[in-house]
């Protein structure tokens, strides 16, 4: 887009593109991201994002291990703000591999995990986008409620961010028995603290004027590139692997698929993927009510096999974490260590879609695009 | 008072200086009550509690962040045009100091009562524009440049609302001169001219929609002025990682923090004198004399600081363009028409 414009006395001036580097170290790229722009002006030309940063030999590393259970504690480290989810996807995959049916306790225990989880990492999404915003309060709100889940993590496992918890075929502890009361305390607590962050941050009107209408993916883009969870939702399509191919125990809850639906703008806009986050975390409360009122009674670590051997074969194992579809393809040998292990990251194929959506918005628009994709750097890189 | 000092040192230049330093009397303290208030403040709205170990309830902390901003180490990167990044933050401060000179503190001491008080205050203002505009293209950082350009186009774009509710509520006074503005006011709360000054019930009750719309109009604009959520965009923390003041650090840091308090409680102060009366007590005569006018000043000075801060962690940030829209199609307009209602009123009545 180079203009050249005559001066009176007949000297060309010229305008050029400015290339400028968006972090690795930038408060607003969640991490260690680092977004090359193509700027004119205060306009986004192009957008490059360059990744890499913390990359940590994850796949790689898990075939060195002595055995199948030291690959969770890695995974715990992929998505770190959501470390339950992770988990749970790695003993769906681990599970299916060595064809073990697990205990109804154990997997309604690993549903109330993941689904409190699950408001945790979309209350630090909602959060950090309020921040790039520009709404700095609400961020606190969520951080303070946030703290009320990790304590009945600390609760239940003694972690409060990586857990090692969910193992394959059973789990780590039991629950305690504070932790049904201090749960239904937070139900209560948390539906007022929804109220809030709606009347804050989500109806207000500068609020909406920033985001809707920008970074809008429509729902064929967001297929072609198989984006998943909030991001595809966003966009009007009614996926989620809980209801459509149902895993756990997810099909004994009542539960509504959150859809963008383009309240203030259109449909894929920024706006409907932060609604999506706050009203997928009100039916995260309702399964996890639903699942408290019904928890069976039995053992939680009868299935856990004494030694993980799997016969040869490969298997792909995927569940909804909050990000979209987390998958992990394990190839065995035979042996007691995987022979490769791939995981799909929602948060990497969501992130590709950046420069296709944020092309010829503002820089300030950029920021709440990268925002509202609510990327993790550590499941990114790997 | 400014004689007095005078006359204390015939034939000096000492008395000048002393007269040039007394603001800094009111600023330095102010700066520490307000850093401690905005923190305390935000905190509160956050349930948080702020500092509380520094002294009782952590009221020495701002002096110990003063403290460590002295001993941080003077950053100039080397790529920096060494002469314009040093000039850069004094200027700034210069702007927002000169303006102490025309704030009439009480009716005994004013630096100077000019009689273009406004008009002064409105153009010795506009030259932090130049510091900042300065500091960021002496940086030789991209992100400050970007925050220096929007920054001068949001500072004079704002300046324009600003500029039209005043001349009004100057048309309506007949005079420019802060002092002036006080006295007339001094009558009362009844007085002042966010409830139509000091005149017959008719004329009174057909400006008080205007003024209160020319209230709210400064307000915005005066926000928008000194850089304050939402209108920030020019140090937007999550666009532009800290605007035209990232590359500072050290004590050329603490002169743009503390020019931006300073100049915080300068366009608080010129709409308490515009339109709440100045020093003028809300009471008429009582409560009303000597240290009484510096306390009523100071305190509805503080009450719209406070006003700020409030909205700065309340509101989210706007957009660049979102911010000329607000500027150019709505406080301009809205200033033009309350300017002709004025004019049609004063010569009318």
């Amino acid at each position: 887009m180079e203009t050249v414009l005559k001066t009176s006395h007949g000297r060309t001036l010229r305008t050029e593109e400015m290339v400028i580097n968006m972090g690795p170290q930038h408060p607003s790229t969640h991490g260690v991201l680092r977004l090359e722009l193509v700027v004119d002006g205060e306009i986004v030309i192009d957008v490059i994002p360059h990744i890499g940063y913390l990359h940590r030999c994850f796949e790689k590393h898990s075939e060195h291990m002595t055995n199948y259970q030291q690959v969770i504690p890695y995974v715990d480290r992929m998505d770190y703000v959501a470390a339950m989810n992770n988990e749970f996807s790695f003993a769906i995959a681990g599970e299916k591999l060595l064809k073990i049916q697990v205990p109804e306790r154990v997997e309604y225990i690993r549903v109330i995990m993941a689904e409190l989880q699950r408001i945790a990492s979309h209350l630090i999404a909602i959060g950090t986008f309020g921040i790039d915003i520009g709404a700095f309060t609400p961020f606190l709100f969520c951080f303070r409620d946030r703290e009320k889940i990790l304590d009945l993590f600390e609760m239940t496992c003694g972690a409060r961010l990586l857990y090692n918890y969910i193992w394959i075929g059973g789990l780590s502890h039991d629950l305690p028995p504070e932790f049904i009361p201090k749960a239904k305390e937070f139900i209560v607590d948390f539906r007022k603290t929804i109220k809030e962050i709606n009347d804050l941050l989500s109806y207000n009107h500068i609020f909406i004027k920033r985001t809707a209408n920008i970074g809008v993916l429509p729902a064929d883009v967001a297929i072609n590139f198989g984006c998943t969870g909030p991001m595809l939702r966003g966009s009007g399509v009614n996926w989620d692997l809980r209801k459509n191919d149902t895993y756990s125990v997810y099909n004994k809850f009542d539960f509504e698929v959150c859809v963008g639906k383009g309240e203030f703008g259109t449909v894929g806009d920024c706006w409907d993927r932060y609604m999506v986050r706050v009203n997928e975390m009100e039916q995260s409360l309702r399964i996890i009510e639903q699942a408290i009122s019904t928890l069976p009674e039995g053992s939680i670590s009868s299935a856990i096999p004494k030694r993980v051997r799997p016969n040869p074969g490969e298997v792909y194992g995927r569940a909804e974490s909050p990000r979209g579809e987390l998958g992990f393809y394990i190839v065995s040998d035979g042996t007691g260590t995987p022979y490769r292990i791939k995981a799909r990251s929602p948060a990497f194929v969501n992130l590709s879609v950046i420069s296709e959506i944020s092309r010829g918005y503002m820089i300030a628009d950029l920021v709440a695009i990268t925002g509202s994709i609510d990327i993790v750097l550590g499941e990114v890189d790997r | 008072m400014a004689e007095w000092i005078l006359s204390q040192f015939p034939d000096s230049i000492l008395g000048y200086v002393i007269i040039g330093a007394l603001p800094l009397l009111f600023i330095l303290p102010y700066a520490l009550v307000t850093i401690y208030l905005e923190m305390k403040m935000a905190a509160h709205m956050q349930d948080r509690v702020a500092y509380m170990r520094t002294g009782w309830h952590g009221t020495l902390q701002p002096f110990a962040d003063i403290l460590k901003l002295l001993q941080k180490e003077d950053i100039i990167p080397t790529a920096a045009d060494k002469f314009l990044f040093i000039l850069a933050p004094y200027l700034v401060f210069i702007g927002t100091y000169a303006t102490f000179a025309v704030l009439p503190f009480s009716s005994q001491y004013a630096g100077s009562e000019l009689y273009l008080g406004i008009y002064y205050v409105i153009a010795v203002s506009s030259i932090t524009v130049v510091g900042i505009l300065m500091s960021g293209w002496a940086s030789n950082n991209k992100w400050s440049l970007f925050g220096a350009l929007r920054a001068a186009a949001q500072i004079v774009s704002y300046e324009i609302p600003t500029a039209l509710a005043l001349i009004s509520v100057v048309m309506v006074a007949g005079t420019m001169n802060l002092q002036v503005l006080s006295q007339q006011q001094s009558g009362g709360i009844f007085d002042w001219y966010i409830f139509g000054g000091p005149f017959p019930i008719v004329k009174k009750l057909l400006l008080i929609p205007i003024m209160f719309v020319l209230f709210l109009i400064q307000l915005t604009a005066s926000m928008a002025e000194v850089n304050r959520t939402p209108f920030d965009i020019p140090e937007a923390e999550s666009e532009l990682v800290q605007g035209y003041n990232t590359e500072y650090s050290g004590m050329k840091f603490a002169i743009f923090y503390l020019a931006e308090y300073a100049n915080l409680f300068v366009v608080s102060a010129i709409t308490v004198v515009v339109f709440f009366g100045g020093w003028a007590s809300p009471f008429g005569n009582y409560l009303n004399s000597g240290g009484w006018e510096l306390f009523w000043f100071v305190l509805k000075g503080m009450f719209f600081v406070s006003i700020n801060i409030w909205l700065r962690w309340t509101l989210p940030r706007l957009r660049v363009d979102q911010l000329m829209y607000v500027s150019w199609k709505v406080l301009t307009p809205f200033a033009l028409v309350c300017m002709i209602l004025v004019g049609l009123i004063v010569v009318s009545f």
